[in-house]
């Protein structure tokens, strides 16, 4: 194994391949994640956002293809490896009886053995529910703790033994929007202060807009675009929608050059022109131009395979 | 700092924190009460009644090896289900999500299981001395018998448990998997009537497992010689109960890691997903 260099992806994928039996749920996926980037995975239902994750955490083992997380083999890497990697799991009803503070204590315990000067593992327990927003629950019993905060607590649990690279899957699914909105403030601080490299999926688009540096949509087994959100955004066809009055006719026009195509209307029309408008494509628009572009008629669309 | 080592320092610490949340826990506190109420009325109702032709009364008889099927049950059942319960519900995820996770997750069930059998002995065992008389024949020779057959039934049927609850396909099946087994194999175990009073192949099924051994184990510890003639062979056949027992406990020493590590490579979010689907549809 040679050393982590900056230049080094923190993950890296070529041609991975899922199929359950005679069902292809991953084509052909290839992503590189670099250091202290955070990236969204996005697509919708059984385009196999959940398995490409489960694949990178160790927890399934792709039908093909080379995968590299942290420079090792996450299906075959040992204990020290997996010290390094943070999973956010969605909690249910585990661990009623405990409370935060004893949870997050027992589980960081497994980290101490892999603490550096550098990199001190695991977090201070109190310093770690103070930034999730977690204080003052701490001795609650997690039984009865409201579904934000149990998801809070989650995110804890995940970053307890401080991850150099952090999954998520579906993150704030069911979150209320301050609870959503505090999440996104704990992700830009560890991205921002930790440089820790964050994966997560998501069906929001306006989270991945607010968290990602890349954004990737996957769609029917592999990945259709890769970018930030701006250039997904340019990179659809009539980036904005021109709108305007003439007389009592009411015009739509789609454009990639706002100004030019502006100047000209007014250059014609002059002051026959009333109610103009301009709509700047939304992340959105241009999420659903994308899936609907890849679209092959005869893929059919899986449910999530759950096995 | 040795990993390993530490992981299982830290499993030793969770199956004790698990054991005082649950002596704290109403639910743990009324099944005990439960058990011990309706094994001390049957022992009750049963007082005055002699078996025949040895001068011992049935709940001396009968309390030794109930004892003993509760150990068998508790120490299969009971990890059993929390195995089960725990793929479904994430604990096991969160550990395998650690490293060494595993074998902390591991060593605090078997910590766990073998401190709850205390407060489920005990609360029999300490009623049954102050309601009957003459239940302890052996004396302090009988109580260390009672301490070994313990622990080496402990150490026979709990990787039982534990293999029972990495293959079932989920919590609900464990009634089916586990316990119709387990009760089966209790009732012609000898526990409530002598196990002559078996056909000759029931009496062989029986002694192939350990509940029968742990049974008998316990019967020599408390009961005076006499009562021998009501074992097969009149013998309390100590050295063939300390082999089978020692037996089951090398199985489940071979198999149960092995089981165990099949059963968590499969974990994966997804499957604790739609177990959680799976128990919504059943709430609704």
């Amino acid at each position: 194994m040679r050393a982590a260099t900056d230049a080094d992806p923190v993950v890296s994928v070529r041609g991975m391949r899922m199929s359950y039996g005679s069902v292809d749920v991953l084509t052909r996926v290839d992503l590189d994640v670099r250091p202290g980037e955070v990236v969204c995975l996005l697509g919708p239902n059984g385009a196999g956002k959940t398995t490409t994750i489960e694949i990178l955490e160790g927890f399934r083992l792709p039908s093909a293809g080379q995968v590299r997380v942290l420079g090792e083999d996450p299906a075959t890497a040992g204990d020290a490896w997996r010290a390094r990697v943070g999973v956010v799991l969605q909690s249910w009803r585990d661990h009623a009886r405990w409370t935060p503070r004893r949870l997050l204590t027992s589980l960081g315990g497994y980290f101490l053995p892999y603490s550096t000067p550098e990199c001190p593992r695991p977090y201070d327990v109190d310093h770690l529910l103070g930034t999730v927003g977690l204080g003052e629950h701490a001795d609650r019993r997690i039984g009865t703790l409201s579904g934000g905060q149990r998801r809070r607590l989650d995110v804890a649990v995940g970053i307890i033994g401080r991850p150099e690279l952090l999954f998520l899957d579906e993150p704030t699914a069911g979150f209320d929007p301050q609870a959503r909105r505090d999440f996104h403030e704990l992700v830009h601080r560890l991205s921002d202060l930790e440089g820790t490299t964050i994966l997560l999926t998501t069906h929001d688009l306006a989270e991945a807009e607010k968290l990602a540096d890349r954004i990737l949509i996957l769609d029917g087994g592999r990945i259709v675009a890769d970018g930030s959100a701006d250039e997904l955004t340019r990179r659809v066809a009539g980036t904005a929608e021109v709108r305007w009055m003439q007389g009592s006719e009411r015009f739509v026009h789609p454009t990639a050059d706002v100004v030019g195509f502006v100047r000209q209307l007014f250059e014609q029309h002059g002051d026959e022109l009333t109610d103009l408008e301009v709509r700047k494509a939304s992340l959105e628009d241009t999420y659903l131009a994308m899936v609907q572009r890849s679209e092959v008629p005869t893929t059919a669309r899986l449910q999530e395979v759950a096995r | 700092m040795n990993p390993t080592r530490h992981a299982i320092g830290l499993g030793l610490r969770r199956g004790w924190t698990e054991f005082v949340l649950s002596l704290r826990s109403p639910q743990d506190q009324g099944f005990y009460l439960f058990t011990a109420v309706g094994t001390l009325l049957f022992l009750w109702f049963n007082r005055d009644n002699e078996l025949e032709g040895t001068g011992l009364m049935y709940p001396t008889y009968a309390l030794p090896s109930i004892l003993g099927a509760l150990l068998a049950f508790g120490v299969v059942i009971g990890p059993a289900f929390a195995l089960a319960m725990e793929r479904e519900d994430g604990t096991l995820l969160r550990h395998k999500a650690l490293p060494h996770g595993m074998q902390g997750y591991v060593t605090g069930q078997l910590t766990f299981h073998s401190l709850s059998l205390f407060p489920s002995l005990l609360t029999i065992l300490v009623p049954s001395f102050l309601l009957f008389d003459g239940l302890m024949h052996g004396g302090a020779a009988g109580w260390f018998t009672v301490v070994w057959v313990v622990v080496l039934g402990l150490l026979a049927t709990l990787p039982l448990g534990m293999i029972l609850g990495s293959i079932v396909p989920s919590t609900q099946k464990v009634g089916t998997w586990g316990m119709l087994p387990v009760v089966v194999l209790t009732a012609i175990s000898g526990i409530f009537f002598p196990i002559q009073s078996l056909w000759g192949w029931v009496q062989g099924v029986a002694q192939a497992f350990p509940t029968y051994w742990i049974g008998l184990g316990l019967r020599s510890a408390f009961l005076p010689d006499s009562a021998v003639t009501l074992e097969l062979g009149d013998s309390w056949r100590t050295g063939p109960t300390v082999a089978v027992l020692v037996a089951w406990a090398l199985v489940g020493a071979l198999l149960t890691p092995r089981v165990l590590r099949r059963m968590a490579r499969r974990q994966s979010g997804s499957q604790v997903e739609a177990a959680r689907e799976a128990s919504l549809q059943w709430v609704h």
